[in-house]
Order: C-alpha cells, then sequence, then structure tokens
C-alpha cells in the first residue's frame, strides 16, 4: 500500500479558532483523517518535536500553520517546520496577514509589558515585576520565551507555498483547500486559495449599492442604527468590502454587520489599507482637500480599522518604536 | 541533587502551557510549577481602537470560546455608553449565550474531559479520547454528540453571522433581530437539547457515579482544595451565565462579598510573578498569601463548580433536581474535589438547554426592536458574564469620541490560574515518590487541571488523539536520567 501523505497542523500567536475551523468541518474531518497521516496536530493528537526533529527533512507533505510570529519559541517551530515540509501553507488570517495580534505592532514589548504588568487596575505588583526569560527561585531555574518588540505573518519568517485566508478560514474553503492539495491540483505557488474579486462582488447588498455613492457624513455602529438591507458604505459606515478579497460566504453582512476585512488584499494589492482609502476617498461627497479631510476626521481609529487584521503585511508593518503612541 | 522533570509542552490555554517538576536528592517532589509561555497583549494594543469594535476584537482572544469574550465586551459597551438594551436583545444575547454554554459544554463532556471517566481514567491512553467514547456509549450516540453541535452552532451562525467570532452585539442591543423562522427552528430543536443535556447527565451518573473506584477517584485527596468560589447569580441567587451579581463565598461555604460587576475593582486584585506570563488574581481585602489554600487563603476559584457552590440552586427545574442530587451525594456545600466540575459542568448544560428552551418560546423574542442607540458620551465601563471555564471580566474607559484609553480583561483562567498552580505541585507531590514517573503519573496530574478549564482539554483532547505529555527528568548536569511519554498510536 502506498503510503499516505503525512500533515502537520500547527499553531502561532492564535487564539484556537483556526482549529475550531478544522473540527466544523465535522464529519468530513473523518475523510481527512483517512486520506492522510496526520504527524502533528496539538489541538487534537500527540505533540512531539523530538519526533518531528527526527524526520527526514522534506518528508512532510504539507504544513498547515496558524497564527502570527511573535514569540522565540514559535519562530523555532516554523523554521523546523519549514525544513521537513515540502509544502506550508499560512492558515488564517493571522498567519497570512499578521492579523488582530498584529495590531500590537502599534506598541513595543515594552509598552505592552508597562499596560499587562504595571499599569492595569486590577494590579496589586508593588515591586514591578513583569515575566523575565530566567527566573531563579529558591535554586530552580525557570524559562520562558521570548517575547519580540514586533509580530510577524508567517512569510515574514518562513518560505510560504499558500496561503489560506480568513479569521477564521470557513469550513468549505478549507475543504476546497485540502482537495486541491489531495488532487494536486494546486494554482501556482504563492496563491491565496480563494477567489481573486472583492467581496462587493457577491455581497447579498450589492443590488442596493447606487452607481455612484456619495459619502457626506461617517456613521459608527455605536451611535447609528444600520439599514438591513442596504449597503453599508451608501449608508456611510466604514465597510472594507471593496478592499477585501471575497470567499468568506459574507458572514459578517449577514450578521448585518460591516466588513473589517479579515480575508486580505486581493492579487497584486500590497497595501490593503491603502487600496480602501484610495476606494473611499473617491466616493466622498466633498471633493476639496479641507472637507475631505473633515470627513475622514469622522472615522474613529483609521489605522486600526484599515489595518485591522493586515498591519504587520503592509507597507506601514509597524510604528517606529521611538514615535509618539 | 537536584533534579528537573519537565512537561512540555501540556499543550496550550490561548497559547501554550509547560510544567516544571524539581525533585530533591530523595527523588520526592520539591516544587512543581505550571508556567504560561505566551502572551499577545490585547490590554495594550486595544488602545486607541473604537470601543464599539471591542466585541469583534477581544473575542480573538480565544477562538474556543469567542462567544463568551463577545458577550461581555457588549455588557461592558452597555455600561460604557450608558445604555439598557430593549428587552428583546437581552433575550436574544442570553438565548445564544446559553446555546454556545450548551454547545461548549457538551462538547467538553464527550470529547475532552470526560474521557478520563467515560473511558476510564486508567484505560490505554490510545482509547482515551473521543473514539473510545464512542465506543464505550455506542455509535448512535456518538452521531448524537456530533449532530448536537452542528445544529447548535449553525443556530448560533445564523443569529450572529459566525459561531467562530460572533459580530451581533454592540452597545445597547445587537445588529440582528431573530426572524420568524429561525425562532420555529429553534423551537422545535429545543426540546432536543434538553433531551440531550439529561442523557448525559445519565451517562455520567451510569458511567461514572455507579462505579465506586471513579467516586473514590473524584473525592481523592490530591484533588482537592479549600478554597473560596466566585461565580455570578441572579436576583434570586440562582446560576446566571448571561448576567447578575457577582457572589464570593468562603471554604464553608460562608458568603464573604456579593457586588455589582462594576464594583470587582475593590475585590479582586493580581499578582505577577517572573516565571510565568499569566498573573494571579486572588481577593483583595484577605490579600495576597501565595500558592495557599484552607482557611485565611486570598484565593478563589471560578468555574461550573464554583457556580454552584456560590448559587443557592438553578434557575431551572431539572437543573434543580440535579443540582440538589450532586450535593446529596457529595456530602453537602460547598463541593471541594475539583473533578466534580465535569458533573457540575453537565447540570449547568442542562440548564442552558432549558434556558434556550424557555426563550425560544417567549414571544418577545421576534420583535423587530434590538437595539437602543446611545443618547449620553461614553466613559467607562465593565462588562461581567460567565464564560464556559467561569467568571471572564472586560473593563473599557474611554475618552468622549469612545477612543479607548483603558482596558482590562481577566478571563476565566486566569482567575483560576493560582488554583491551578496550587493543583498541579500538590498532584505532584502526591504521586511522585522516590523519583518514580510513570504513565498513571501523568494522566494523573493531566487529571488535576482538566478540570478547570476546556481550554487546555480543547487544547488536546478534541478529536482521535490524546494530551501528548513528555516528562523528562535531569539530574543537575542535564543528563536525562528517565524520560516517559504517553502516546496515542503505541
Amino acid at each position: 500500500m502506498a503510503q499516505k501523505p503525512k500533515v502537520a497542523f500547527y499553531w502561532c500567536a492564535s487564539c484556537g479558532g483556526c482549529e475550531e475551523a478544522v473540527i466544523d468541518l465535522e464529519e468530513k474531518i473523518l475523510t481527512v483523517v483517512e486520506a492522510v497521516e496526520i504527524v502533528l496536530w496539538p489541538v487534537a493528537m500527540d505533540f512531539k518535536k523530538h519526533d518531528i526533529e527526527a524526520m527526514d527533512d522534506g518528508s512532510i507533505a504539507v504544513a498547515f500553520i496558524n497564527g502570527a510570529v511573535r514569540m522565540s519559541e514559535q519562530e523555532e517551530w516554523v523554521h523546523l517546520l519549514r525544513r521537513k515540509a515540502q509544502m506550508v501553507v499560512a492558515f488564517g488570517a493571522c498567519a497570512h496577514l499578521g492579523g488582530i495580534p498584529g495590531l500590537a505592532n502599534l506598541n513595543t514589548k515594552q509598552e505592552v509589558f508597562d499596560t499587562c504588568y504595571r499599569d492595569v487596575p486590577s494590579l496589586d505588583n508593588p515591586a514591578l515585576s513583569a515575566p523575565q526569560t530566567l527566573t531563579r527561585i529558591n535554586g530552580h531555574e525557570l524559562h520562558l520565551p521570548q517575547f519580540w518588540d514586533t509580530v510577524k505573518s508567517l512569510d515574514q519568517v518562513i518560505d510560504v507555498d499558500y496561503y489560506l485566508p480568513g479569521c477564521a478560514p470557513p469550513p468549505d474553503l478549507i475543504w476546497s483547500a485540502i482537495t486541491a492539495i489531495l488532487t494536486g491540483q494546486l494554482p501556482p505557488k504563492g496563491a491565496v486559495l480563494s477567489p481573486n474579486k472583492a467581496c462587493c462582488d457577491d455581497c447579498p447588498r450589492k443590488d442596493s449599492k447606487p452607481d455612484k455613492i456619495e459619502i457626506s457624513e461617517i456613521k459608527r455602529p455605536a451611535t447609528h442604527l444600520a439599514d438591513p438591507e442596504l449597503c453599508f458604505l451608501a449608508q456611510g459606515f466604514v465597510c472594507m468590502g471593496p478592499a477585501t478579497r471575497s470567499g468568506c460566504g459574507n458572514r459578517c453582512i449577514e450578521g448585518y454587520m460591516p466588513c473589517r476585512g479579515c480575508f486580505g488584499p486581493m492579487d497584486g494589492v500590497f497595501d490593503q489599507g491603502a487600496k480602501f482609502l484610495s476606494a473611499f476617498a473617491s466616493i466622498l461627497a466633498p471633493k476639496d482637500e479641507a472637507g475631505i479631510e473633515k470627513l475622514l476626521d469622522q472615522i474613529p481609529d483609521p489605522t486600526g480599522t484599515f489595518y485591522r487584521f493586515s498591519l504587520p503585511t503592509s507597507l506601514l508593518h509597524r510604528r517606529n518604536p521611538g514615535a509618539p503612541a | 541533587m537536584t533534579q528537573r522533570m519537565t512537561i512540555d509542552p501540556i499543550t496550550r490555554l490561548e497559547g501554550h502551557g509547560k510544567i516544571e517538576i524539581f525533585l530533591d536528592d530523595q527523588g520526592e517532589v520539591s516544587k512543581a510549577y505550571m508556567q504560561i509561555p505566551e502572551l499577545r497583549g490585547f490590554e495594550r494594543f486595544c488602545l486607541g481602537r473604537a470601543a464599539e469594535e471591542m466585541p469583534r476584537i477581544t473575542q480573538r482572544i480565544c477562538g474556543v470560546c469567542p462567544t463568551a469574550h463577545h458577550m461581555a465586551s457588549a455588557r461592558a459597551l452597555d455600561a460604557l455608553y450608558h445604555v439598557e438594551p430593549p428587552p428583546a436583545a437581552h433575550k436574544i444575547r442570553e438565548l445564544f449565550y446559553n446555546l454556545f454554554t450548551f454547545e461548549d459544554h457538551t462538547l467538553h463532556f464527550y470529547f475532552l474531559g470526560g474521557p478520563d471517566f467515560i473511558v476510564g481514567p486508567n484505560a490505554p491512553a490510545a482509547e482515551r479520547n473521543v473514539v473510545g467514547v464512542i465506543a464505550k456509549v455506542g455509535l448512535e450516540i456518538g452521531g448524537k454528540v456530533i449532530a448536537a453541535r452542528k445544529q447548535a452552532r449553525a443556530f448560533m451562525a445564523e443569529m450572529a453571522g459566525k459561531a467562530i467570532h460572533p459580530v451581533f452585539g454592540l452597545p445597547g442591543g445587537v445588529s440582528k433581530p431573530m426572524s420568524t423562522g429561525l425562532v420555529e427552528q429553534l423551537r422545535q430543536a429545543a426540546p432536543g437539547f434538553v433531551d440531550f443535556a439529561l442523557f448525559s447527565l445519565q451517562a455520567f451518573a451510569d458511567i461514572v457515579l455507579k462505579n465506586q473506584a471513579y467516586v473514590d477517584t473524584i473525592l481523592a485527596d490530591h484533588y482537592t482544595h479549600r478554597t473560596n468560589y466566585m461565580g455570578t447569580v441572579d436576583g434570586d441567587g440562582k446560576v446566571n451565565f448571561y448576567r447578575g451579581q457577582l457572589r464570593v463565598i468562603d471554604p464553608d461555604g460562608k458568603r464573604l462579598y456579593q457586588f455589582e460587576p462594576q464594583e470587582y475593582l475593590t475585590y479582586i486584585a493580581e499578582h505577577v510573578e517572573p516565571w510565568s506570563y499569566i498573573k494571579f488574581p486572588f481577593l483583595k481585602q484577605i490579600g495576597w498569601k501565595g500558592f495557599v489554600d484552607g482557611a485565611g487563603s486570598g484565593l478563589y476559584r471560578v468555574a461550573p463548580l464554583a457556580r454552584l457552590n456560590v448559587a443557592d440552586g438553578m434557575a431551572t427545574p431539572r437543573a434543580q433536581e440535579h443540582y440538589e442530587q450532586m450535593y446529596a451525594t457529595l456530602g453537602g456545600k460547598p463541593v471541594h474535589a475539583t473533578l466534580a466540575t465535569h458533573w457540575a459542568r453537565l447540570i449547568e448544560a442542562l440548564q442552558a438547554a432549558e434556558t434556550v428552551e424557555r426563550i425560544a418560546n417567549d414571544p418577545e423574542i421576534l420583535s423587530p426592536v434590538v437595539r437602543r442607540l446611545p443618547e449620553q458620551p461614553p466613559t467607562e465601563g465593565v462588562g461581567v458574564v460567565e464564560a464556559p471555564r467561569g467568571t471572564l471580566i472586560h473593563h473599557y474607559a474611554t475618552d468622549p469620541k469612545g477612543i479607548l484609553t483603558m482596558v482590562n480583561l481577566i478571563v476565566a483562567t486566569v482567575h483560576n490560574a493560582a488554583p491551578i498552580q496550587m493543583s498541579i505541585d500538590k498532584a505532584a507531590r502526591g504521586v511522585i515518590h522516590a523519583g518514580k514517573v510513570d504513565q498513571g503519573l501523568l494522566n494523573q496530574i493531566e487529571m488535576a487541571f482538566r478540570a478547570y478549564d476546556p481550554c487546555f482539554g480543547c487544547a488536546t483532547h478534541s478529536l482521535p488523539g490524546e494530551m501528548p505529555l513528555r516528562a523528562v527528568i535531569r539530574n543537575a548536569r542535564g543528563d536525562v536520567v528517565q524520560t516517559v511519554e504517553r502516546r496515542t498510536r503505541d
């Protein structure tokens, strides 16, 4: 009997939602388990770093890695998996783009530590203790991995073959990707495994989008009611649909909330936030600079909105550590 | 000669976990540490964000219980914006939240923590997983488990956009009303959820409670800690997952405090240790006394058993019957046996299913008025819900434009961090002697923390597989003296 292809799943700085997404394949998961040999999957199976280390380089057919890279230990793991795997798939928004943990690139490590271990109001920490990579206590040595200053997407650390977008990737897309890999029907290396068109193109509210949108007021979900059927942009709500790749099933729109861009940009677009801004600027009612500026000022937290999932992989990448917070 | 034993990784809890056990010259446990080697820093990088985005940002703390973060965040936004959601919005949220609790709790019983009991704590590791559970309870039941999870999650996605990372929570309500068709489907499905919870309790009674060895295990000293407890109660003092006041009792069951969520800083503080990224909360008015239990300790526990310990009873009739039975069986309140959490969890699953049924049949749930807009500028707000694994606190402050200036999050597993540390140490001391380690030891240590936290469990037990543990004992020079591994496919 021919050997089954070996598959590894691993996670870095992530939430576990990508694992849940795989479990949401429900009964299809049994088909996967039959077709491949899973050699690593901490969520579900035995976990043996030394076994992976002992494998021949290139002996794993495909490694699915989710999460951003923000700790030294995660960096060690992804280098190991890259050596052992013929193909690496960046699974989910954090591995693909940096994701929500990537918003920490607006801060430095010191700022994160100061807030978490010095500033929050519930702390009782008179000695201003903070986690250390090495602690000696009662003659015992305890080690912690290093927390990096900067969050990276997977392809900023290792070579990535394919990207499966989304936070979390929907089960149907995961299933298509697995089928494509098992049957060898893959697009060229570097492809994002989701249709290369904008979310707006298959939005259920597409027909309500006027030919010409003119925004004269920015509305916020906190303080405004949204019409349940009209295009969010046409109503004045920031919706990342025009700058976001489709394939998500428009699940947020179906929950009556605007898109936040978790699928990342379409092919050929490097900076999703800049792409959105240029699309958005063209539909603002004011045409003079002062008027545009005044309207854009109404957008709360533009960086955290336009780059919600993609800050580490954008042109911005991170805040200059010397710049004011 | 000091020996070091490392269990790494025990896989993750919103990251990874690691246990370090140090042995003395006689091979007895000198000290065991539970370390959390990960941090992502949400409390910092959420500063500067727009407050109303928090339900959609903070749920990325945990993709296993995103609904708990989403809901705590929505509750915090209600307080922040000084806006009371209309009745239908509260009901929709509460229905949604109980669907989630039902799904998460039953998942834990069959897929995660339950296999230790259903298949048996001493069963071969290869069988001690969901496949072993299905072998024990039958394929038909296994199908029921998968079907119940699938059905509950389909409802959640329909209500809130997505089951993983829902989107509908906003200050003053939700973005989406219920449709007649969906409510009709829920009404039809709800009795099945109640039946499934009852069935699960019966399975627990048949498999666990009728086996004296299991009952002895639950009550064993090395799984017992006399601690304080905290949980949310409604106006009648009954268990509530979605809203209420926080109540704290001492190890004798005496009520210490009962307070509104926004008063939490008067009662709770967090201690920092340099050897872990996790913080260690304690009762502020008692003070940090270290990793000790018993009278005078400031440590408290949260999660299903804690909720039942603090409450006067369950909010629904059938859950109440099982609540009374549990305390009658285990010798009255409070119960300190950590492993009884599994029983408490199923009783809560029943309350959640009964609550889904009750709210689904409430005509008001069909009201189109599911949002009240804020009329005052935002200032500061605290939101508390009971996540499946315990009390979850979100606390935000903003500028007048609703841009966050302070974020404090105390998640369920953090409340339990010090007790888990204590449980690991106690279990290790109880079972490791003269430097001898075996498979049974590893599972016994594992069981000590698995009861607390499905986040550990979900990281380790979901599908065919087994909690991977590897213990390496080294002497002072770093030479490996003994290696013990528990593997899945031996």
